[in-house]
């Protein structure tokens, strides 16, 4: 369980403090919890949190009263989300949630990827991790504006920090905006952050068997990358059985193979990110038509 | 995984309905928990145990979680078929051709309030 995730500490770079919460987090428990022995449904090799009892659902009316709320949890995150995703509408932007374990290569992807698009789009990106502004640095040095934000003790983006990271790095019209997710398979799969795709990737000198593991992140990817296939020779990895097992959790995945740092299969890549702004900015000249058409319209009809 | 800020969440949102709705003391929270959603009962048990404490509103209330059967559709079989994790085959044919369609919801149902 990741019970210190999520807390109102994160950073936003040059950004004193991006979510102020006046609520404690205590991280310290000394309350008992009684859990019958039938509470988790364990065999003898291991113990599965993710099965547990159903809740009977039996109010003792008296003199209280029932109020029906029917919220969405992550409403609040969800909210931030649509925001963010009609910012991208409006501008024209194709925004790229990258999400993977740590050390899959997410920012040597990212570089060689801001390298190969830049003279022809623009490009911003932004960084998550838990400290340091190291990813963002290395980022800014081939040319790119990026900003960091530090999750501090949070294991995932949430979609209010990228909104006040959207205020601050203000991305060009009709850019592609990455977002590079703090390194972790599970908790950033819940989050929307309001952008167009999630792109897990993967590398060989990784498990095959990830995308079985992490079912979350694979079921909520649009894109699969397998990275450093150059390393292919040296790694018992197979690709088929692991594209296989992401189609188990997600029949429609798109796989791309690629190695960025030889930047083998990177044609196909940035094909397909130069078809996604095309259509996020096709979609922002259809809607400036119709906004240019019924402001001649209404001169008109005057 | 995350379930100490979603914990944070909702007691956020309790604190919203109890202004809209006027009340000031939680008995019992139901909160609907999908079969599929990324979210694990016994830590979202635990953790609210810590933040309900810490609030006047939510301190003595009782946590009730429904479960949400994981729902997906077929498209060789072209028919709706309970699963049980997202990486389960479909029960009639075997097949993985399977698209998630109920068990991922997180909602708070409904509260038993004073």
């Amino acid at each position: 369980m990741c019970t210190v995730c999520g807390c109102g500490d994160a950073k936003v770079e040059g950004h004193a403090h991006s979510h102020d919460h006046d609520h404690a987090h205590p991280h310290d428990h000394d309350h008992g919890h009684d859990h019958g022995p039938d509470h988790h449904h364990d065999d003898d090799r291991h113990i599965h949190y993710g099965r547990g009892i159903a809740g009977v659902h039996v109010p003792g009316l008296s003199q209280s009263r029932i109020v029906q709320i029917e919220r969405d949890i992550l409403g609040h995150n969800n909210d931030f989300a649509g925001r963010n995703r009609a910012w991208a509408a409006e501008h024209g932007v194709l925004a790229l949630n990258l999400v993977s374990s740590p050390g899959s290569g997410k920012t040597t992807l990212l570089c060689r990827t801001a390298e190969a698009l830049k003279a022809k789009v623009p490009v911003a990106v932004i960084e998550g991790d838990q400290q340091t502004s190291f990813d963002a640095d290395r980022i800014r040095a081939t040319g790119i504006p990026a900003l960091q934000v530090n999750t501090g003790k949070g294991c995932h983006l949430d979609a209010h920090m990228v909104e006040s990271a959207i205020a601050r790095l203000a991305p060009a019209d009709d850019s592609v905006l990455f977002i590079e997710n703090v390194g972790n398979l599970v908790c950033p799969a819940a989050f929307d952050l309001g952008e167009a795709y999630k792109v897990a990737i993967l590398s060989v000198t990784e498990g095959e068997d990830k995308p079985l593991k992490y079912p979350d992140m694979f079921a909520a990817a649009g894109l699969m990358i397998l990275n450093k296939i150059d390393l292919l020779p040296h790694t018992d990895f197979d690709v088929a059985r692991c594209i296989d097992f992401a189609r188990r959790v997600n029949p429609d995945i798109v796989v791309l193979q690629l190695s960025a740092r030889t930047g083998e299969g990177f044609d196909q890549w940035l094909a397909w990110i130069t078809e996604g702004r095309r259509r996020a900015v096709a979609e922002r000249i259809t809607a400036l038509e119709a906004k240019l058409a019924a402001a001649k319209a209404s001169l008109g009809t005057a | 995984m995350h379930e100490m800020s979603l914990t944070e969440g909702v007691v956020r949102i309790l604190e919203e309905q109890a202004a809209t709705h006027g009340f000031s003391r939680i008995k019992t929270v139901w909160l609907e928990i999908g079969e599929l959603s990324t979210v694990v009962p016994d830590s979202m048990e635990f953790c609210f145990g810590a933040v309900a404490a810490g609030n006047p509103l939510t301190k003595d209330a009782r946590l009730e979680i429904i479960r949400v059967p994981g729902t997906a559709w077929c498209m060789d079989c072209s028919a709706s078929v309970e699963i049980a994790t997202r990486t389960d085959p479909c029960p009639r044919c075997g097949g993985y051709q399977v698209t998630v369609t109920a068990g991922t919801e997180m909602r708070i149902k409904e509260v038993e309030v004073e």
